[in-house]
């Protein structure tokens, strides 16, 4: 394994040198099935033998409470929404990446600090700016990129619920109806991963086709990454009824 | 987004105070603010740590003891940012002068005392708006300590920046962090132009320098506001 390195500035009083484990990030839009591939990764890899920590965007023991209230209430303007994420996202990554990370477990981060620069940037962020917000955050050892039109998404996201206030981008398209604003807001968030995938050296994986197609595909990525010797279980990708 | 650096054009003024705890920056900030209000000026006053937003958030985990110095790092941010927005920019956009106790440099000293890059926090504050006036109360560690204890019984346990591990003894902890959030001051002593105040000096002898600070700094905005002071003063004494 590489050296592992932060994206900026890094955090001075933390030494990296022990960090064994693996961390594999997931990105995708909303809706675009992320949930469902992760949860069959983590059955996948601890069939393996592997241990695996899941961690989720705005799920920090710290932070979470605090970001539904700000959801909830109407009072949070752009700025501070994006050092609430930050703040979520240094409380996961002191208090459950990297312990995880020293104890040789597989960090399957389900989106990571590549939302907050698409969603910050696309509410008018500096692009410079952000990324050094983000400067001590890790680089993870794999980016595995769920990408789908916007079209498909559309429909996707509508069969599964209705339109959500902040999906759909409402907070800052204003004047637009719900339908509008969401293809325009998760249009630009697509370009701007469409942006990043490039920039960040993603592997992206076509998320138009079915469950066991894209998770072939996920799998293949991973075990190349960590090097995962013999049985990958490719050809078995067994589905629970619930996630079809 | 470099605002830090850049004069704000907004209608109203910012005058700010930084020091270490017990270097009495509050009460010269109220005296001043009594002083400013006698004269006829609309101020408004905002503290440090105190939106509604992010206190609790901040104060349940300081009880838990989980905050690492990036998340206390990052959860003032987002505390400035949020009364940046609601309570700095609308009254200097209202022409008032808004007098902060603390300022984004409170947190460039503690937070890199504490152990983050001093590069990063930064450009973490960047959006802040560049005051026009900043003052910084230095005094001497033993002269705060002296201050802090003569009116409560005990140190608070991230003033005395307990949460770094350098000491288990509150006092000792205290000198060793406070003389590191001393030295980032002088640092940007210069780097921002502050105003440095002899901080041990009396009271009066302070706020009269304040005062004059203030005066000479906002002389053309202050104007119209003492010219009103003044024709009001003729007009009672001519009755």
């Amino acid at each position: 394994m590489a050296t592992r390195q932060y994206m900026g500035n890094g955090l001075p009083y933390i030494d990296l040198s022990e960090t064994t484990g693996h961390l594999i990030v997931v990105e995708g839009s909303d809706g675009v099935g992320r949930t469902t591939q992760l949860t069959l990764l983590r059955s996948w890899l601890e069939v393996q033998g592997y241990g695996v920590i899941e961690t989720g965007w705005t799920r920090s023991q710290l932070m979470s409470k605090t970001i539904d209230l700000a959801k909830a209430g109407n009072t949070v303007n752009a700025l501070t929404f994006n050092l609430l994420y930050a703040t979520d996202y240094a409380d996961r990554l002191e208090n459950e990446i990297i312990p995880a990370l020293r104890s040789g477990f597989i960090v399957l981060a389900d989106r990571y600090v590549y939302t907050a620069f698409a969603r910050a940037i696309v509410r008018g962020a500096d692009p410079e700016w952000i990324r050094q917000l983000y400067g001590f955050a890790l680089n993870p050892d794999l980016v595995l990129y769920l990408h789908v039109d916007v079209n498909t998404l559309i429909r996707r996201v509508l069969l599964a619920d209705s339109l959500d206030h902040w999906e759909a981008g409402m907070d800052h398209n204003t004047g637009l109806d719900p339908y509008d604003s969401f293809m325009k807001y998760q249009g630009r968030v697509i370009r701007e991963y469409d942006r990043m995938a490039e920039e960040y050296n993603f592997v992206t994986i076509d998320a138009t086709r079915t469950v066991e197609e894209i998770q072939v595909d996920l799998r293949e990525a991973i075990a190349k990454e960590i090097d995962i010797p013999h049985d990958l279980g490719l050809d078995r990708v067994e589905i629970a009824p619930h996630m079809v | 987004m470099a605002e830090l650096d850049v004069k704000h054009n907004l209608p109203g003024r910012l005058i700010i105070v930084e020091g270490i705890d017990g270097s009495g920056k509050t009460t010269q900030a109220s005296l001043l603010r009594n002083w400013l209000s006698a004269q006829g000026v609309p101020v408004f006053w905002t503290e440090w740590n105190s939106s509604i937003l992010v206190k609790s958030t901040t104060k349940k985990a300081k009880k838990r003891d989980s905050l690492t110095p990036t998340t206390f790092s990052l959860l003032h941010a987002t505390d400035f940012a949020d009364r940046l927005s609601f309570k700095i920019i609308p009254p200097l956009k209202a022409g008032m002068v808004v007098i902060a106790d603390r300022y984004s440099f409170t947190a460039f000293a503690r937070d890199v005392a504490r152990g983050v890059d001093r590069e990063w926090v930064r450009s973490l504050y960047s959006f802040a708006l560049k005051p026009d006036i900043a003052f910084y109360f230095k005094v001497p560690i033993k002269v705060s300590l002296k201050r802090l204890l003569s009116v409560r019984q005990k140190l608070k346990f991230y003033e005395a920046g307990m949460d770094t591990g350098m000491s288990n003894d509150p006092v000792e902890s205290f000198e060793l962090f406070q003389s590191r959030v001393l030295d980032e001051y002088d640092r940007m002593a210069e780097e921002y132009g502050f105003h440095v105040m002899d901080a041990v000096a009396p009271i009066q002898v302070q706020q009269k320098q304040v005062r004059a600070v203030v005066e000479r700094e906002l002389h053309d905005y202050l104007a119209p506001y003492i010219a009103k002071k003044n024709a009001a003063a003729v007009t009672a004494n001519a009755r």
